[in-house]
């Protein structure tokens, strides 16, 4: 297994099923009484945040509080960061502390790379979303709950919509799912596909209805409103009567077609509420298997065997009993 | 008194082996067993010699980023690196749009001694783009200004641009133009294309050069003035100035030594020393500067030295300052990707490094021919050497470099101004 995990890229097919064979594991872990395991017990994990995400980062604390893990939560409001303490100096502090893990959200693209590189830290890093690049531990998750679904990835048609330009979750979820042998087709105006997008390894597409069409999965991103005022789209309307997934789009998918959102929602934009509230839609689930899935990869990368579960079974149930 | 030197064993231009004798300043012999008589001796069998290099292009920081780099140490730089030269940007803090701040630089390189300090003259107030600066003062001060430029930023306003092109006809100034069309590049952070696109940083793309460059080659046709464009990073631009060229407009131009040889797929690296604008580029790019600098069509290499400190590069890519130093390894990346690969001889390198750059500074002196008679501006070169490139040995108070670790295929031995030595061996004299 991998040292970091930066990118989805950084995962092989068989790294990648590793990660989701184990989160099964550990998911299991989720049905029992006393939802936690001694696998991390006396190792450090600290959530850095240096953008608002109280989602992701609730859901790496309750993942590495499951494993027994110590969490410490660095976020860069109200801390020195605020007050011009450098990424280096920060990380500095954490290595003095003695950190085993390094969860981090920054709005710079790179920043988790500059850091796992830097050679300012010794511990692993984990990229919980950097600016418009990646965030693979969301591709994991998303890549989880298709499985669930889905079965075997392998053949199965992804369709991802909206602004891939500035979206970190549609690069990782790109590159993971065809590692995983899926076909993705990226959606969108072409304001917000980025130049050089012919050489991902997907097929993209203007034109929501066509891409709708044997899809096993369609995946909604998130639309920040600000893009309509750099003239990347004319009005909310029109995004989402272009662009948007409502009853009537949504009655065209395949019985078995699930719709997917990494949240936060605009209901009403990119997704209506009737949609984002209907039994095809695995939203609330996939937070669910985010900390599945964030267990499987702090167990992982912090030294963990192929088998999660094996070895401390017995000390489960000591904690059990 | 200035000593004499006889340097025994030179190949001018990369030519046959001779002696070359320095004496009072001047080119005092040339040829074959000259006598050294009072001379003092430099035993330079088969090094390279050429006129003094000119750089264009040079951020020497000070006044305002002494901690970065000062007149004294960057001018000393310039002359490890072979320079005899160099032209100091105007994006000092305060900004050299005055004749007080263009004299003070100006003073400060005399008195440092290493090489010839021309401090470049901003176009517009402050660099802001809004009220023309006083070109004609600083063309008159003791500084005798007449490179104009907002480097950094670009004259975006073409109302601006054409006053000031009009304006330097005057006093036979040049504007040399930052190529980069604001709006197109906000917040950009790399070359626009495929490695943008996969790693997430906003794109810089080759349009918002080229789209300038074509407008400002109109505006000097239009008014009849001197232009060039500083750093020509793309082949569109490349393809317009030869356009511009074969119409007879008056256009010269500068590529960087890191724009002949790195590409922006190091980028994936998110290496902040690879940070500069304009942006590093594709390999199709790289190819087209290479070539406009083999065929003339741009005139020059300017390093763009930029030296920043240790905090402004040691960040995550989005924080870090754009630009790399580039004085102390411009030899070595030149010969790199010209004339390892063909494309130039010594000669060339000579044109393009002393002759060119002089000529569009309008500096007499400088980019003269090794005859007798002329100036004793004569920089030497192992052009055989395989040069780790090591940043703590570095004389610019600056580090950021990214060829540390590099091996580069040739280096400066010795550089003479006005047939005094200013540096040998990597050190300055």
């Amino acid at each position: 297994m991998i040292t970091h995990l930066l990118s989805a890229a950084d995962l092989t097919r068989d790294d990648a099923l590793l990660v989701l064979d184990t989160a099964d594991e550990l998911a299991r872990v989720a049905d029992r009484p006393v939802k936690k395991l001694p696998t991390l017990r006396g190792r450090t994990v600290v959530n850095l945040f240096f953008e608002d995400s109280t989602r992701t980062r609730i859901s790496f604390e309750a993942a590495a509080k499951r494993l027994s893990a110590d969490v410490i939560n660095f976020s860069a409001k109200g801390s020195s960061v605020s007050k011009g303490e450098t990424l280096k100096d920060t990380a500095l502090t954490l290595e003095a502390m003695g950190a085993d893990a390094v969860v981090i959200r920054h709005g710079s693209s790179g920043a988790p790379h500059t850091l796992a590189h830097s050679g300012w830290i010794k511990g692993s890093v984990i990229n919980a979303g950097d600016g418009t690049h990646e965030h693979p531990t969301q591709a994991l998750l998303d890549a989880f709950t298709m499985r669930r679904h889905l079965g075997s990835l392998e053949g199965r048609r992804i369709t991802i919509v909206g602004d891939v330009l500035h979206s970190r979750v549609a690069r990782s979820n790109v590159l993971l799912l065809s590692t995983l042998g899926a076909e993705v087709t990226l959606v969108a105006p072409p304001t917000l596909l980025p130049v050089g997008i012919e050489h991902w390894p997907c097929e993209q597409s203007y034109d929501l209805d066509a891409s709708l069409v044997g899809a096993d999965a369609v995946m909604m991103l998130r639309v920040q409103l600000e893009r309509m005022n750099a003239a990347f789209f004319p009005s909310a309307r029109e995004y989402s009567r272009r662009y948007g997934l409502d009853a009537d789009r949504m009655a065209t998918l395949a019985d078995q077609a699930i719709v997917m959102h990494p949240g936060p929602m605009n209901r009403g934009l990119e997704i209506t509420a009737e949609v984002a509230d209907s039994t095809r839609s695995v939203i609330v689930e996939q937070v669910t298997n985010g900390v599945s899935v964030r267990m499987a990869v702090l167990y992982l990368l912090l030294g963990g065997s192929a088998s999660a579960l094996g070895q401390d079974t017995v000390a489960l149930e000591e904690v059990a009993s | 008194m200035t000593a004499s030197f006889l340097l025994r064993g030179v190949r001018p231009l990369g030519g046959d082996p001779t002696d070359l004798l320095l004496a009072d300043g001047l080119v005092a012999g040339l040829g074959p067993g000259l006598a050294a008589g009072d001379a003092e001796v430099v035993e330079a069998e088969g090094l390279v010699a050429l006129p003094g290099l000119v750089d264009l292009h040079t951020h020497l920081r000070e006044p305002g980023r002494e901690d970065a780099e000062t007149v004294l140490s960057g001018s000393a730089a310039a002359a490890v690196g072979g320079f005899t030269a160099v032209h100091a940007m105007a994006n000092t803090d305060p900004v050299a749009d005055t004749a007080g701040v263009v004299e003070q630089v100006w003073h400060l390189g005399r008195t440092a001694g290493h090489c010839d300090v021309h401090p470049v003259g901003a176009v517009t107030v402050g660099l802001g783009g809004r009220e023309l600066a006083e070109l004609g003062a600083m063309a008159d001060s003791a500084a005798r200004v007449r490179v104009f430029s907002d480097d950094g930023k670009c004259v975006s306003d073409a109302v601006m641009m054409r006053r000031a092109l009009e304006y330097v006809k005057a006093f036979d100034g040049v504007v040399a133009q930052h190529a980069q069309e604001p709006r197109l590049t906000e917040d950009a952070q790399m070359n626009e294309g495929p490695v943008s696109g996969a790693l997430g940083l906003r794109g810089w793309p080759a349009v918002a050069e080229e789209a300038i460059i074509a407008r400002d080659v109109l505006l000097a046709g239009h008014v009849g003035s001197r232009l060039h464009v500083c750093h020509v990073s793309t082949a569109g631009s490349v393809e317009i100035i030869r356009w511009a060229k074969g119409k007879g407009i008056d256009v010269t131009a500068e590529v960087t030594p890191h724009h002949l040889l790195l590409t922006d797929d190091l980028v994936r690296s998110y290496d902040p020393r690879l940070k500069v604008n304009p942006p590093l580029r594709s390999a199709e790019d790289v190819d087209a500067v290479r070539q406009g600098l083999a065929d003339g069509t741009i005139d020059c290499v300017a390093t763009d030295h930029a030296p920043h400190a240790v905090e402004d590069k040691d960040c995550e890519w989005a924080s870090a300052a754009f630009g790399m130093v580039g004085l102390e390894t411009a030899v070595g990346v030149v010969a790199e990707a010209m004339v390892g690969t063909g494309l130039l001889d010594w000669a060339g390198v000579a044109d393009r490094m002393s002759v060119r750059p002089a000529r569009i500074g309008r500096l007499a002196g400088q980019g003269r021919p090794l005859s007798v008679g002329e100036p004793a501006n004569v920089v030497l070169i192992d052009a055989d050497a395989q040069v780790l490139v090591d940043p703590s040995v570095m004389v610019s108070r600056s580090r950021n470099t990214p060829y540390a670790g590099a091996v580069l295929p040739a280096r400066p031995v010795a550089t003479f101004l006005r047939g005094r030595l200013t540096a040998r061996d990597g050190t300055v004299v």
